[in-house]
């Protein structure tokens, strides 16, 4: 199918709206956007983080979901407390492949599911009598862990319970430190109202831990990695491009972080944001109490990622900036070879892809180094200042989707037909179903590690797995040639 | 009144930041920028406008200030 003009895509977008009522039809239509690159700021073409409609089916997922999930999960030597009934902390555990280094249930904690386990009376009469006796006997369990944090669940903040004061108590008692998090399900339309939450408490709790303590010995080449979730591998993939330009990367965080890491980043002289989406707040903050100054940057094919170590290394004197080159120009053997295997098998290829934080516009650059196409991207939870970053990502008359419903993907999917999708867990079946090669692009398909250099191959390893799969084609039963002759087989039956 | 965080972009424009609003402009102009204050009405490059009492020294960006919404 060739590419959509924008004419056809405005059409597409309203034969997609035709279905709902007519006040679900104004609010979804906001919501659907095709891409114009005169348009400098995005809410004039999309609106986001509005609340989801009631009735339709969303992919968000809640602000519990954020902090505990994404934000605090992947620090591993804390034990974090799902604060609540069993099931939040135990349906999400180990799902994001957060991976990292360490003996679990020694000195790392980041696959296990501690909760305090609601019951009906704990309702009744208030959890914080419990909460303190749990962070009692996990300090008898696991006196390795460095510190606690307290992800509340819905419970906690409908029956005011008070964690905080929980929290202080314990903390003196143990000497170490113990974060409670307000981040109650209910808060917020998306978990994107999670990571604020968490951005939060570890402004509040852990950021200023070792403020005029000067024992650690700064160099003018610290760095931070923030947002990088390890996916896979990821940070560490990363990590290592930033180390081979003479960057000392001081604090690695949430994948594979430690609290350690957490309470030195303030020392650091730059902060490096993959995810703006979920740090971007505590890295603002950092700017303001530290002037720590900050940029984002896009580890994702060999495009982006030289274009981004040349904005680092910009950042720093000129015997980073050379090595810079020569880190760029040692890899890029190794990313051609990529390049001319797959590109061949790939070109020309389209792409839908409907995720959440950073990804919906970082990968595009990688799909472009192996000639694929993204004819349509968006996010479950973006704001408006993602969008703004989007538009100039993304081809001109292309479609923007923010929040899709499941009946708005499955319909437009549908109608595009695109040669690969990637989406999140949820959707995957349902697209493999109707025959279309579908990359769950949420963990990386259970693949990975996707940044850096080494990330590049293994990406373009797996869409080539995916939309080359012969699979694809034996989908139909091999009695059926097509409608008309199956009819007539039916016909001659009878 | 909501707090705004101001910084400056790397083309040295200054941003104006409401986290709560999802609200990231550049400040088109504002009424006193001299050396010894900063403040007054700021207008937006959407066209908004927003009030803070002119402050004295100016502050170090990134800072954090209340903001009143301004007239018109």
């Amino acid at each position: 199918m060739p590419a959509l003009t924008r004419e056809e895509t405005l059409e597409l977008i309203q034969e997609v709206l035709e279905v709902y009522p007519e006040k679900a039809k104004k609010d979804r239509a906001k919501h659907l956007a095709v891409n114009d690159h005169d348009i400098e700021q995005s809410k004039k073409c999309i609106t986001s983080n509005r609340k989801s409609l009631p009735g339709v089916m969303t992919i968000r997922g809640c602000a519990y979901a954020g902090s505990k999930g994404v934000v605090w999960g992947p620090i591993k030597d804390m034990i974090h407390i799902s604060h609540g009934p069993v099931g939040c902390g135990q349906y999400s555990r180990a799902g994001r492949r957060n991976y990292y280094v360490g003996h679990t249930g020694v000195n790392t904690f980041g696959t296990m599911n501690f909760t305090s386990d609601f019951q009906e009376k704990d309702i009744v009469f208030g959890g914080d009598k419990k909460l303190g006796k749990l962070i009692t006997e996990l300090e008898s369990l696991f006196p390795l862990s460095k510190g606690i944090s307290v992800q509340s669940e819905c419970p906690i903040g409908l029956i005011g319970d008070d964690i905080e004061s929980v929290a202080r108590e314990q903390a003196k008692a143990l000497g170490k430190p113990i974060v409670p998090v307000r981040c109650e399900g209910f808060r917020g339309v998306s978990q994107s109202l999670g990571h604020h939450i968490a951005n939060d408490a570890i402004r509040d709790w852990v950021i200023g831990n070792r403020d005029g303590d000067e024992r650690f010995v700064a160099t003018p080449y610290d760095v931070a990695i923030i947002g990088d979730y390890n996916i896979g591998g990821d940070a560490w993939s990363s990590r290592i491009l930033l180390e081979e330009m003479g960057l000392r990367v001081v604090a690695q965080w949430p994948g594979d972080g430690t609290l350690a890491e957490l309470e030195l980043t303030p020392k650091v002289k730059l902060n490096l944001i993959h995810c703006y989406r979920s740090m971007n707040y505590i890295s603002r903050f950092m700017e303001e109490k530290y002037g720590i100054p900050w940029m984002e940057y896009n580890f994702f094919g060999p495009t982006k990622i030289a274009e981004s170590l040349r904005k680092i290394a910009a950042r720093f004197d000129e015997s980073i900036q050379a090595k810079a080159e020569a880190v760029i120009a040692r890899y890029q053997a190794q990313s051609e070879a990529v390049i001319a295997k797959y590109r061949p098998r790939l070109e020309g290829k389209k792409v839908m892809l409907y995720v959440g934080g950073l990804r919906p516009r970082h990968v595009i650059g990688a799909y472009e180094d192996l000639g694929m196409e993204v004819v349509g991207t968006g996010y479950e939870f973006a704001h408006n200042d993602d969008y703004d970053r989007t538009i100039k990502e993304m081809g001109n008359a292309t479609l923007l989707y923010d929040d899709l419903t499941g009946f708005e993907l499955e319909e437009i999917v549908q109608r595009i037909r695109p040669d690969l999708v990637g989406s999140g867990v949820k959707e995957k079946y349902l697209f493999q179903k109707m025959g279309i090669p579908f990359r769950q692009m949420h963990s990386w398909d259970y693949s990975g590690p996707y940044h850096g250099y080494d990330g590049f191959a293994i990406f373009a390893r797996d869409m080539d797995m995916t939309i080359n799969n012969p699979c694809w084609d034996k989908l139909k039963a091999p009695w059926v040639k097509d409608a008309a002759t199956a009819a007539a087989a039916l016909a001659a039956r009878a | 009144m909501p707090n705004v965080m101001i910084r400056r972009k790397d083309s040295g424009e200054l941003l104006f930041y409401v986290a709560k609003k999802d609200l990231e402009e550049t400040i088109a102009s504002v009424q006193v920028d001299t050396a010894l204050q900063w403040g007054g009405e700021v207008a937006l490059t959407d066209g908004s406008r927003w009030y803070v009492e002119p402050i004295s020294p100016p502050p170090v960006f990134p800072a954090t200030l209340r903001f009143r919404r301004g007239e018109g």
